[in-house]
């Protein structure tokens, strides 16, 4: 299999859906001409022309709005929210029409949209262009919520993602966009809602979500020289989230430890422990841990990396409870 | 006035059968409200219903209607079933939509109406979707997009008329300016009088127009209709007119200056199109009264069906959340 960088798995993902489907647009700002700020989208104006490649206003609000309107007239849009810290201008957009519009219409019509997002650390650039916020969405009945960590996941899950008749926040961790793996060609689809077992293990339970995956791999490894074997999951569906898989494996290691790099209060790892708590937690020989970025706003510069959770973070936690028997 | 020349008796006659329609419809839902027969609440479009008539006239059954909020004229001369109409707003389950809805978020999609909802001014961008929609499918399709002058202030009322004027869509912004934006009045909204021309920052055609003078807001918005739908890209359109009723019914209005409402009724908008379809002997006092003996009719037979219709269950309620 050919290797694919992230960035150009995810463009693969909107081109093949493009060519596929006449009903499938890309809106954002910049991501026609210019290519996207990040190069996502380079190519795809050439190929599709200047209506189905669109380039738009500063206005995330109206952004939105384009793609709820559009796909209430039978398109699937994808429209891009450069940076995700911007997608607050929106909320109204995504949380009260997307997510409602099909419950109060009385299901008589449905929002198959796409709002692809750069979230996450990684260019040091400060408390709005950084943060990872998931837990708004996943909160929001309506809508579905994707987070890939690898090119592979980032391709297929993408084009479900198009192909769902629901609204979907596709969320593309800035710190990956650079990372290669092996991607399928052609029509390769990965289900929204299923988790996957980046890594078995029978010790302890990892949890982890966009880049914190990779985090959680290094410190696996570095974990299984002390004679730990820790089960990494990326549940890459945050909603709808693959429960069992999860349980599946908190029964099995009896340990758990999340890791996100959004801020700990009701964070995804909130929903996690809750989860295992409700269903499993006689299975648990320890309390549950949570490695996350501190309750406060990214901060600009160098200071960032430090407050990112780091591979030591997670094998001090994963000690801590799983030496504690 | 040419207009008058060139319209047929059968649209001016359609005109005034769902002007006629929606004012007593309005009192029978405000007549009801008062009496606790009515949940949830309604925002009366009473005295200014002049403007969603014309623009259901002007709309094919292929264009969309993107409501505001208080326009049920707009939505009854789009073509909604008054029965299912009544029946979402008492919740049941033969509404058109299914009892979720209730009267704030009224849609209908086979019939183009969609995208009403319960916040001032969110509708707007879901407009330009729409619009953007009709531009890549380029059948000539429109959209008209209500809202009230409350709507203005809205963000979304700016990032949308931008977003459709730079890309010349396909929608006819109609803001209905009774105004009161909910409980105050427009001075305490906007430093201007003028809303239409809002249209100059974007580089659209504004234009304001008698919102009590059915003829005269048909005239304007038929020309902004055909407009859009030669691709000639988006208007503003300023109906002025005036709230007879609160915000929502039960609102006492103590914010409105004695005698203001009373000289709105001095244009009221039915009896000035009644007296003009008689002048122009399009119909006669005789036809008049069978409309109304009809319209009662039906508007009883409406609320008889509603009432008699079953509430969805709490399980049937869950559904729709998710495709």
């Amino acid at each position: 299999m050919r290797n694919l960088n992230f960035r150009w798995a995810i463009n693969e993902a909107i081109k093949e859906e493009m060519e596929r489907d006449e009903k499938v647009f890309l809106a954002g700002e910049d991501v026609g001409k210019p290519g996207g700020p990040f190069g996502i989208t380079r190519g795809l104006y050439e190929q599709f022309g200047e209506k189905r490649v669109k380039d738009t206003p500063l206005s995330e609000e109206a952004i939105v709005g384009l793609a709820v309107g559009a796909a209430a007239a039978g398109y699937r849009p994808i429209v891009e929210i450069m940076f995700m810290d911007f997608i607050a201008i929106a909320m109204d957009q995504i949380c009260n029409q997307a997510a409602k519009c099909r419950f109060l219409y009385g299901g008589m019509v449905s929002f198959p949209m796409v709002i692809r997002t750069l979230c996450g650390t990684g260019l040091r650039a400060g408390g709005h262009h950084s943060q990872s916020l998931e837990s708004w969405f996943i909160h929001t009945p309506g809508l579905k919520v994707v987070m890939p960590s690898t090119p592979q996941d980032a391709k297929g899950l993408l084009k479900s993602a198009i192909r769902d008749d629901n609204p979907v926040i596709f969320m593309e961790h800035k710190g990956l966009l650079s990372l290669k793996g092996e991607v399928p060609e052609g029509d390769f689809t990965i289900p929204l809602g299923l988790a996957d077992v980046k890594r078995p293990g029978e010790h302890v339970t990892v949890v982890a979500t966009g880049k914190m995956v990779h985090t959680a791999l290094g410190a696996a490894q570095k974990l299984s020289a002390d004679g730990i074997e820790a089960e990494i999951i990326d549940p890459r569906t945050l909603s709808p989230l693959d429960a069992e898989t999860i349980l599946t494996s908190v029964r099995k290691t009896n340990h758990l430890v999340v890791v996100h790099e959004a801020p700990k209060p009701c964070g995804f790892g909130a929903e996690i422990a809750a989860v295992v708590a409700e269903q499993a937690l006689d299975f648990l020989d320890a309390p549950i841990k949570r490695i996350t970025f501190p309750f406060t706003p990214v901060p600009f510069g160098p200071l960032e990396d430090e407050l990112v959770p780091k591979e030591n973070d997670i094998m001090a936690a994963v000690k801590e409870i799983v030496r504690r028997n | 006035m040419v207009m008058e020349k060139n319209l047929r008796p059968e649209i001016l006659k359609h005109m005034y059968w769902n002007l006629v329609l929606a004012r007593r419809y309005e009192e029978k839902l405000c007549e009801l409200f008062s009496q606790g027969k009515i949940p949830g609440w309604i925002h009366s479009g009473l005295g200014q219903e002049a403007t969603g008539v014309a623009i259901g006239e002007c709309l094919k059954r292929e264009d969309y209607l993107v409501p505001y909020f208080r326009s049920r004229s707009s939505l009854i001369a789009k073509g909604l079933d008054l029965a299912r109409l009544t029946a979402e707003i008492l919740g049941k389950k033969t509404g058109c939509c299914q009892g979720r809805s209730g009267e704030a978020h009224i849609a209908e999609p086979y019939l183009g109406i969609i995208g009403a909802g319960g916040i001032i001014g969110s509708p707007i961008p879901i407009a330009v979707g729409l619009g953007y929609a009709c531009y890549l499918t380029g059948k000539e399709q429109v959209v008209v997009c209500g809202f009230g002058d409350g709507a203005t202030s809205r963000g979304s009322f700016h990032e949308s008329i931008n977003m459709a004027a730079v890309t010349h869509l396909p929608v006819v912004f109609v803001c209905e300016n009774n105004l009161y934006a909910e409980f105050s009045p427009q001075a305490v909204q906007m430093n201007i009088k003028d809303i239409y021309k809002r249209a100059d920052a974007y580089g659209i055609p504004g234009v304001s127009v008698d919102g009590n003078d059915l003829l005269a807001v048909y005239e304007i918005i038929e020309e902004a209709v055909q407009r859009a739908r030669a691709g000639e890209g988006p208007t503003l359109v300023e109906s002025r007119t005036y709230r007879w009723h609160g915000h929502f019914e039960g609102d006492a209005c103590k914010y409105r200056p004695e005698g203001e409402l009373e000289a709105w009724q001095k244009k009221d908008p039915l009896p000035f199109y009644q007296n003009q379809l008689m002048e122009m002997k399009v119909i006669d006092s005789a036809q008049a009264e069978e409309a109304e003996n009809k319209i009662r009719e039906m508007i009883e037979k409406a609320f008889e069906f509603a009432y008699a219709s079953p509430m969805p269950t709490r399980e049937e309620i869950m559904e729709f959340v998710y495709a």
